[in-house]
């Protein structure tokens, strides 16, 4: 009573087509990051670099926290991730006063951080999920010089951010090598350069924002440091019970003809 | 019917029991994410944090309340008569030599239930049903007990405890006071929560 | 050990004769085709996904807390301070998308079998209306979070009511209880999301089975088993061409199941936001309304009908079309006229008809994700006229799906369609 199957290819083709635009459309960055398309730079962070993120830490709370507060970030859970010292953690670290179990807050009242920079400066927990490694990494190189700007600087990957370059003493006083704007445009920035030498070079300050970026991804999923090593246990027990399952469906198809 | 195909029973027996047992252990495996979720949190523990408490300003006979993981931890500073008073209550009670080793940790299984004698910390939750026992810390009669030596009496169902937290015989609390892991950080400060030598 | 059994299941029997009989009919005594092949899979997983969202939608709410002052913080509270909570948070997050991908699939084998038609229209309706309950259930679960994303998708798919005549506005406000999604609504949402909806949904499955069991299974041969010759290994009167739903249908569909899982783990332990596409990077900022994400859209489950709503250019019409594009699927087991089932004997006009509905149905969805805007630049260069050449090719691709419909009934309506003889009993292929 077996027939052969019929040709169907007509429609098994267009079908395939489907399938084919689908995977296409999902490769595409439908689902990208809202702020891409400005010709970001890899950041090329992991969360296996525990010293990076650490420096980052370091550096984060040296530059950063005066104005951004970490508020789902509890120091105590963020010694013991990055295997540093709560004590250490508590005497370097927290500039706040705040306790070891309490979250990164910052002394910046909304009303603040409004009046001094038009915007208060956003919390940055979730900044990687929200904006993506890249972004980060690249907006953190991309400060140059701008008088026209109410602090004095300006951003590429961020045109007109009110927040300036917190990091100059390390990078160095970056400007913008302009092209002339068509038609009464302005000018087009057409690359940034180091006028001021800080005390970094350059390689240095790139690892150095790195650091930054790779502890920002560490704070936005700290669950990510686990979760891929727990996932293999679970692929790999799924795979096994599914062998069994097969093996169970074919020996009671015997039955069936 | 037609039974046309042999069946092998015991292979399909042993295959179904294996998928069973892994299955079923895959499940009980899931299910501990659920299960451990019910756990204090993060939060919760940081809100349990040790606490320490500054004890310079309390008196002798005086009794002073801290909350430790949002239980009452009692800290009194016991009198000399106090003190004297205590073996003396021994035939009235139910644990006088604190066997149940639940209730306090190994350095206060002492006669004074405590690191130094006159400090006594507890934890003021009565091993009944969970009230707060009140401080009758004064050697006199009352009305409850006309031969009180001092020690805490619980409001709701009566129960009695002497100035070590031990629990007098024939009232309803079955066990003695608990005391918290506790050190002194110096003479005047006693941090709840942490045992002598453990880390923060 | 074996007579425990027996006693325990005497007891049961003398109180409750009817339980054995509903289990028999149900599942042991349940002959379904011995036929059915991979698209037969999706009801099965539908149903397991839906279980996993009770479970993990039971113990987010033991966390999460229906305010919008908290709603964002508790949710990262559960990401970080409950112990597994960020596990339970991504089985329910990729539970969502998950149920849409295979009730996406489920409903087209619909299409591809005829299962719509005579005797299981009922079967379809029950369906339909399982699939409207489970678009309001992931709104209301998608606006839980309160991040950027659910509030401005709230004020958007709420907007939608605003295009009713005469009473849009009042409909507007009372659906939000507030001058613009807020505290109040989100509780009401938590309230319809975990309490009503559910309760709606899990009548309605209970019901698409029954309806289900009272006709029988359809095949991929559409070939009507309980018509044919009776008499099978198990029973006398069972169609021969049936075999019992257990044993033989459970341990088939616990193979999927295995499969199935596995693709879930790989997604909540590699990939929980699936690159944007199921948690969305905007929703990572808290609730502001007073700026909309640049790039909003719906999730990717909704964004075909939000291409269509898109792709008219008025308020009323948009929103009657993007209805429409769902009501008119409720009319399938009419519109279509042809007595042949399965499309393995059905004339070629309909093989290229489902095929150009389902591609309709995908780039509509690209369209409605912004794929398309993305991708025109690409091919056409960065002067290209994006927003001209992406409503072309949405309108193409709407003309397209309801084209469709409309070409079903005409082709089997007049008799155009070409059937080919279907076979008395159904057939199976190594």
């Amino acid at each position: 009573m077996n027939k052969p199957m019929t040709n169907h290819n007509p429609f098994k083709t267009l079908l395939a087509r489907a399938g084919i635009a689908l995977i296409a459309s999902l490769g595409l960055s439908g689902g990208a990051f809202a702020a891409a398309g400005a010709g970001l730079q890899q950041a090329n962070v992991t969360l296996t670099d525990v010293a990076s993120m650490q420096r980052g830490a370091r550096l984060f709370f040296n530059y950063c926290s005066g104005c951004h507060s970490l508020e789902y970030v509890r120091y105590s859970r963020m010694a013991e991730d990055l295997k540093m010292d709560p004590k250490a953690v508590e005497q370097n670290l927290i500039f706040t006063g705040a306790k070891i179990g309490d979250h990164a807050l910052n002394n910046m009242s909304v009303e603040d951080g409004t009046r001094w920079f038009g915007k208060a400066p956003p919390d940055l927990s979730l900044e990687a999920r929200a904006k993506g490694v890249d972004w980060i990494y690249s907006y953190l190189k991309s400060f140059y010089l701008d008088p026209t700007r109410p602090l004095g600087w300006n951003n590429t990957v961020f045109p007109n951010a009110s927040m300036p370059n917190v990091l100059w003493e390390l990078q160095g006083l970056q400007v913008a090598v302009t092209r002339p704007g068509s038609g009464g445009q302005d000018p087009h920035v057409e690359r940034l350069e180091i006028r001021t030498p800080g005390r970094m070079d350059e390689q240095a300050f790139d690892g150095a924002v790195r650091d930054i970026t790779a502890f920002l991804m560490y704070t936005a999923e700290p669950a990510a440091l686990k979760r891929e090593s727990m996932g293999v246990w679970v692929l790999l027990y799924l795979a096994f019970f599914t062998l069994l399952a097969y093996l169970l469906k074919h020996e009671f198809w015997k039955d069936v003809k | 019917m037609a039974n046309d195909v042999v069946v092998d029973k015991g292979r399909r027996r042993f295959l179904t029991a294996t998928t069973a047992v892994v299955g079923g252990a895959g499940a009980v495996l899931a299910a501990i994410p659920f299960v451990k979720s019910w756990e204090p949190s993060e939060q919760a523990k940081a809100a349990g944090a040790p606490v320490l408490a500054d004890i310079s300003k309390i008196e002798p006979g005086q009794k002073v309340t801290f909350a430790w993981r949002g239980l009452p931890v009692f800290i009194v500073n016991r009198t000399e008569a106090q003190l004297a008073a205590l073996p003396g209550e021994d035939a009235r009670l139910k644990d006088p030599k604190s066997e149940n080793t639940d209730q306090q940790p190994d350095y206060a299984q002492n006669e004074y239930r405590s690191i130094k004698p006159e400090w006594l910390v507890l934890i003021g939750i009565c091993t009944h049903l969970g009230c707060v026992p009140d401080f009758f810390g004064d050697i006199k009669p009352e009305p409850f007990d006309p031969n009180w030596k001092g020690g805490f009496y619980c409001p709701c169902h009566k129960s009695r405890f002497d100035i070590a937290g031990r629990v007098f015989d024939g009232v309803p609390a079955p066990s003695n006071l608990a005391v918290p892991a506790y050190h002194f950080v110096d003479d005047t400060h006693i941090l709840i929560g942490v045992n002598p030598g453990e880390k923060a | 050990m074996a007579g425990v059994f027996a006693s325990v299941g005497n007891w049961f029997n003398e109180r409750a004769p009817g339980l054995l009989p509903f289990y028999r009919k149900h599942m042991t005594e349940y002959y379904a085709p011995k036929n059915f092949n991979f698209w037969y899979y999706f009801g099965v997983l539908a149903f397991v996904v839906l279980i996993n969202q009770i479970l993990t939608g039971i113990f987010l709410t033991m966390f999460y807390k229906p305010s919008a002052a908290e709603a964002f913080s508790s949710v990262e509270y559960i990401m970080r301070d409950v112990e597994w909570g960020w596990l339970i948070r991504y089985m329910h997050s990729t539970g969502a998308s998950l149920f849409f991908v295979v009730v996406y699939l489920h409903m087209f084998r619909g299409l591809l079998y005829g299962s719509y038609k005579k005797p299981r229209e009922l079967v379809w309706l029950i369906g339909m209306l399982i699939f409207l309950a489970l678009m309001a259930e992931a709104f209301m679960g998608y606006v839980l979070p309160w991040g950027n994303m659910s509030f401005w998708g709230a004020k958007v798919i709420i907007s939608l009511f605003g295009a009713v005549p005469l009473i849009g506005d009042t409909l507007v406000t009372w659906i939000m209880g507030d001058y613009l999604p807020a505290d109040a609504t989100l509780n009401r949402f938590f309230a319809l999301h975990v309490v009503a909806l559910p309760l709606v949904l899990l009548l309605l499955v209970v019901l698409h089975v029954f309806a289900l069991h009272e006709v029988g299974s359809n095949n991929p041969d559409g070939v009507e088993i309980k018509k044919g010759p009776k008499g099978n290994r198990w029973s006398d009167k069972a169609p021969a061409d049936g075999i019992p739903f257990h044993p033989y249908y459970t341990v088939h569909d616990l193979v999927a199941i295995g499969f199935f899982l596995l693709l879930a783990a790989f997604i909540i332990f590699f990939a929980p936001t699936f690159g944007g596409w199921f948690l969305e990077h905007d929703n990572f900022i808290p609730a502001n309304n007073l700026a909309t994400p640049e790039h909003i859209k719906p999730v990717w489950y909704f964004t075909p009908y939000y291409a269509m709503l898109r792709m008219i250019p008025a308020k009323l019409p948009g929103v009657i079309v993007m209805f429409l594009g769902i009501a008119v699927l409720f009319l399938m087991p009419w519109l279509d006229r042809t007595k042949v089932k399965s499309i393995r004997y059905r004339g070629l006009g309909y093989k290229i008809a489902l095929g150009l509905f389902a591609v309709s149905f995908v780039m509509l969805g690209a369209v409605g994700a912004g794929v398309t805007a993305e991708t025109i630049p690409v091919w056409f260069g960065a002067e290209a006229d994006v927003t001209s050449i992406e409503n072309l090719f949405g309108r193409f691709w709407t003309v397209v799906y309801f084209g469709f419909f409309l070409f079903l009934w005409i082709y089997t309506h007049f008799g155009f369609e070409k059937t080919r003889p279907v076979p008395e009993r159904v057939t199976t292929h190594e």
